[in-house]
C-alpha cells in the first residue's frame, strides 16, 4: 500500500494544453501514471500526447473517463475556479500546484471542500509520488525508489534533496507528499502523518518543515499523542530574519512565533529526531 | 504589503470607521499649516513601516502650529529601525477616556478569519498576548457569511464596554471587517480604538497589511506602495523573477527553491560561516536569470564568496552549468565561486564546469565548508 495515489489512480490534468501541463503530463505518463484525461475550456475533442483526450469541462471528463484525481496546472487567477470545478464534478483528490493564490480565496475554497468532503493537496506544492507506481505533479521520477519511508514536506527542492540522499543509501519511499508552504493548505502535516500511521507499507516517517505558522508544533503534539511509528524531522529557516517573506508565502516569521528554534524544540519534546541538515536524515532513519 | 498609518486610516474611514481628521505633511511648513487648521494643538506622527515609533521619538505632541513645525522638522528625516521618515501625519489631539484594541487577521490553524479585541488597548498587543492571553477576546468569522451582529455585541460585552456603546462598537467592527475582507488584507487593526470623553468611538491609530498574492485585483492599493521604503535590490530581484533578501554575512547564496535556499543559509551558519543573502532563482536557470542573480549578489560589498546550490529535478544541472558559464561572460565575478549540483544530470553539469575557476562540491555540507574556507573563515564543525 501507499497513501493518496497509486497505480490505480485515474488522473485528470486541468490545464493540460499549456506548456507546463503538457510537459509534465508526458513525464507522468512515462513514469506509469494513468493520465486518463485533460481539461481545457474550448479545446474539447482534441487529443494530446497521442493517447489523452481533452474535454471542455471537468464534469464531462469525469463522466467519460472515470477520473478520480485532478492535477491543477492553471495560473493563480483561474486556479480557484478550477478547484471548484473539480470538486463539483466529483473528483476525490485535487492536487493544486499553482502558486500565488490569494489567502482569502484559499480560505473560501477550503471551507467549501470540507463541506463536500473533497481532499486537496497544495496549493503551491510539487505534488506527490508513490515510487514505482505513480506520480502526480512535478517531482522528478528518477530520484526516488520504492520502500517503507513516508515523507511529508512543505518544500519542493529540499524534498528532492532528501529523496536523492535516501536513494544514495538504497533507502526507499512509500509515498512522498509535498503539502506546500502556503498559510492555508488543503492538507496539513497532521492529515498526512495520520495516513502514514495507518499505512501498512510505511514504517518510518520524515517530516520536512520550515519557518512560519505553527504547523510543526501542532504536528509535534500529534506525534507525541498518536503516533507509534518513528519520525525524523528537519526545519528550514534557522537563519531567516523575522518579518521577511522567504519565497514561500508561508515562510515568514511573524512576531515571536513560527521560528525554527521553537519548532525544533517542540519536535524534540515529542521524541522526534531532528536533523541539523538534510544530509543527516538517512543516518537518523537508520538509528530509529 | 504593509500600509502606512495614514493610508490604513484613510481606507478604514472609507468603510465607515470614525478616525481623526488629520492630514499628511512632508515639510515642517506643511505640518504647521495643518496644525493651524486643526486649531493649534496636534500630534505629529512619523509615518514609517515599522513598529516602536513612539519609543524612538517619532510621535510628539505640539501645543501650537509653530511647535508643530519644529517637531515635524525633528521627526522628518529621522531613522527608525532602518527606515527614514519621509512623511508625518498631523492629527488633532483626542480626548481619551478609554483605550481598546480591535483587529482582524487570519487564523492559519482554524483556516478562518479572526476578530481580536481587548480592553487593554493602546499598548503592544503582542506583549498582551504573551503575558496575559486571557485579556484578548477572539472570535472566528465564517468566510462565507461574514461578521454577525451578535458576534460584535458579544465581543463588546466581553471587553466590558457599557451597553450604550455596543451598537457603536458593532458599527466599527462591521466597518473594519469589510475593510479587511474586501481589500484582501492579512491584518487590519485599530490600536487604540478610543472612547472619547463625550462617549464616542474613534480609531486614532491603524495598521493594515495586504496579501501580496492578491495585489493583482487591487490596483488602487498597488498605487499606495511606498517604493522609497523598499530595498532596491529586492525590487530588482522581483523584476527578474528572483526572490532576494539581503542579510549581514559574507557568503552569497544562489539556490533553486525557497526551502533549499533557507537550508543552504542554515548549513553555512551551522559550519561557522555567515550567509550574505537569501536568493531563490526559482524554476529553470537560464543565462539572463543567473546573470541578474550574480549582479544582485555582487552589489553587496560584504560578499567574499558565492555558493551556488542547485538541486536538479525537472531543472537539469547541465543546463544550469551552461547558464552559469554564459553569465560569467556577462558579469565579471572576481571572488571565489563554489558550485554544488545534486540530482538530475549533476555529473554532466560538473563536467561542463571543469577547467573553469569554479570550485566544485559534491554534497551540501561539502559545499558549505568550501564556501566558508573560500571566504577566508577556515570553517569548522
Amino acid at each position: 500500500m501507499s497513501i493518496l495515489i497509486n497505480k490505480d489512480t485515474r488522473l485528470l490534468v486541468q490545464g493540460i494544453t499549456g506548456k507546463q501541463g503538457l510537459f509534465h503530463s508526458e513525464l507522468m505518463l512515462e513514469y506509469g501514471t494513468q493520465v486518463v484525461a485533460g481539461a481545457t475550456p474550448g479545446k474539447g475533442g482534441q487529443w494530446v500526447l497521442e493517447r489523452v483526450p481533452v474535454f471542455d469541462s471537468v464534469d464531462t471528463a469525469v463522466k467519460t473517463t472515470g477520473a478520480n484525481t485532478s492535477l491543477i496546472f492553471v495560473p493563480a487567477r483561474f486556479a480557484v475556479d478550477a478547484i471548484f470545478e473539480a470538486a463539483d464534478a466529483g473528483i476525490d483528490l485535487i492536487v493544486c500546484l499553482t502558486e500565488w493564490i490569494p489567502i482569502k480565496d484559499m480560505i473560501i475554497v477550503r471551507h467549501y471542500l470540507d463541506q463536500k468532503g473533497v481532499r486537496m493537496v497544495g496549493p503551491n506544492c510539487p505534488g506527490l509520488i508513490t515510487p514505482g507506481e505513480a506520480k502526480v505533479g512535478i517531482i522528478a521520477g528518477n530520484i526516488a525508489i520504492p520502500g517503507d519511508i513516508g515523507i511529508v514536506s512543505k518544500s519542493g527542492t529540499l524534498t528532492y534533496e532528501v529523496l536523492f540522499a535516501l536513494k544514495q543509501e538504497q533507502m526507499g519511499v512509500s509515498t512522498c507528499v509535498g503539502i506546500g508552504g502556503d498559510p492555508i493548505q488543503g492538507t496539513n502535516f497532521i492529515d498526512v502523518l495520520q495516513m502514514f500511521e495507518e499505512d501498512a507499507q510505511t514504517d518510518k516517517v520524515v517530516l520536512m518543515g520550515e519557518i512560519g505558522g505553527n504547523a510543526e508544533e501542532e504536528a509535534a503534539e500529534f506525534i507525541s499523542a498518536r503516533m507509534t511509528k518513528p519520525v525524523v524531522a528537519f526545519v528550514a529557516g534557522q537563519t531567516a530574519p523575522p518579518g521577511k517573506r522567504m519565497g514561500h508565502a508561508g515562510a515568514i516569521v511573524e512576531g515571536g512565533t513560527g521560528t525554527a528554534q521553537e519548532k525544533i524544540a517542540a519536535l524534540k519534546a515529542a521524541n522526534v529526531r531532528v536533523a541539523r541538515h538534510p544530509e543527516e536524515i538517512p543516518d537518523l532513519l537508520k538509528q530509529v | 504589503m504593509n500600509l502606512h498609518e495614514y493610508q490604513s486610516k484613510e481606507i478604514f474611514a472609507r468603510f465607515g470607521v470614525p478616525v481623526p481628521r488629520g492630514e499628511v505633511a512632508t515639510s515642517p511648513a506643511e505640518a504647521a499649516a495643518i496644525a493651524k487648521k486643526l486649531g493649534g494643538r496636534a500630534v505629529i506622527k512619523a509615518q514609517v513601516l515599522t513598529g516602536g515609533r513612539g519609543k524612538a521619538g517619532g510621535i510628539k505632541v505640539a501645543q501650537t502650529p509653530e511647535e508643530a513645525g519644529k517637531l515635524a522638522e525633528q521627526i522628518l528625516g529621522m531613522e527608525i529601525k532602518g527606515h527614514t521618515v519621509r512623511k508625518v501625519l498631523v492629527d488633532p489631539l483626542a480626548d481619551i477616556a478609554d483605550e481598546i484594541y480591535l483587529g482582524f487577521t487570519n487564523d492559519r490553524s482554524a483556516r478562518m478569519p479572526l476578530l481580536m479585541a481587548s480592553a487593554a488597548g493602546g499598548v503592544d498587543i503582542e506583549e498582551v498576548a504573551r503575558t496575559t492571553p486571557e485579556k484578548i477576546i477572539k472570535t472566528h468569522i465564517h468566510p462565507h457569511l461574514g461578521l454577525h451582529e451578535y458576534q460584535a455585541r458579544d465581543v463588546a460585552a466581553a471587553i466590558e464596554l457599557p451597553p450604550e456603546l455596543w451598537g457603536a462598537f458593532g458599527g466599527v467592527a462591521g466597518a473594519l471587517w469589510n475593510a479587511y475582507w474586501e481589500n484582501d488584507a492579512t491584518l487590519a487593526e485599530i490600536n487604540p480604538l478610543i472612547v472619547t470623553g463625550d462617549g464616542r468611538l474613534l480609531g486614532i491609530d491603524g495598521k493594515m497589511s495586504i496579501d501580496d498574492n492578491a495585489m493583482y485585483r487591487h490596483p488602487e492599493l498597488e498605487a499606495l506602495r511606498d517604493k522609497a521604503d523598499e530595498v532596491e535590490e529586492e525590487n530588482e530581484a522581483r523584476r527578474h523573477g528572483l526572490s532576494y533578501i539581503k542579510l549581514d554575512g559574507d557568503i552569497g547564496c544562489m539556490v533553486n527553491g525557497a526551502g533549499l535556499a533557507m537550508t543552504t543559509m542554515d548549513i553555512i551558519k551551522l559550519f561557522g560561516g555567515e550567509p550574505a543573502n537569501f536568493l531563490d532563482i526559482g524554476g529553470g536557470a537560464g543565462v539572463e536569470k543567473v546573470a541578474a542573480a550574480f549582479r544582485i549578489i555582487l552589489s553587496d560589498e560584504n560578499v567574499k564568496a558565492i555558493l551556488i546550490n542547485i538541486f536538479g529535478g525537472i531543472t537539469r544541472c547541465d543546463e544550469v552549468a551552461r547558464g552559469i558559464l554564459a553569465a560569467m561572460d556577462e558579469v565579471e565575478v572576481t571572488i571565489p565561486l563554489v558550485v554544488r549540483f545534486g540530482g538530475t544530470n549533476a555529473e554532466e553539469g560538473r563536467q561542463l564546469l571543469e577547467g573553469s575557476p569554479l570550485i566544485s562540491a559534491e554534497t551540501l555540507s561539502d559545499a558549505a565548508r568550501k564556501a566558508i574556507a573560500a571566504a577566508g573563515k577556515g570553517g569548522s564543525e
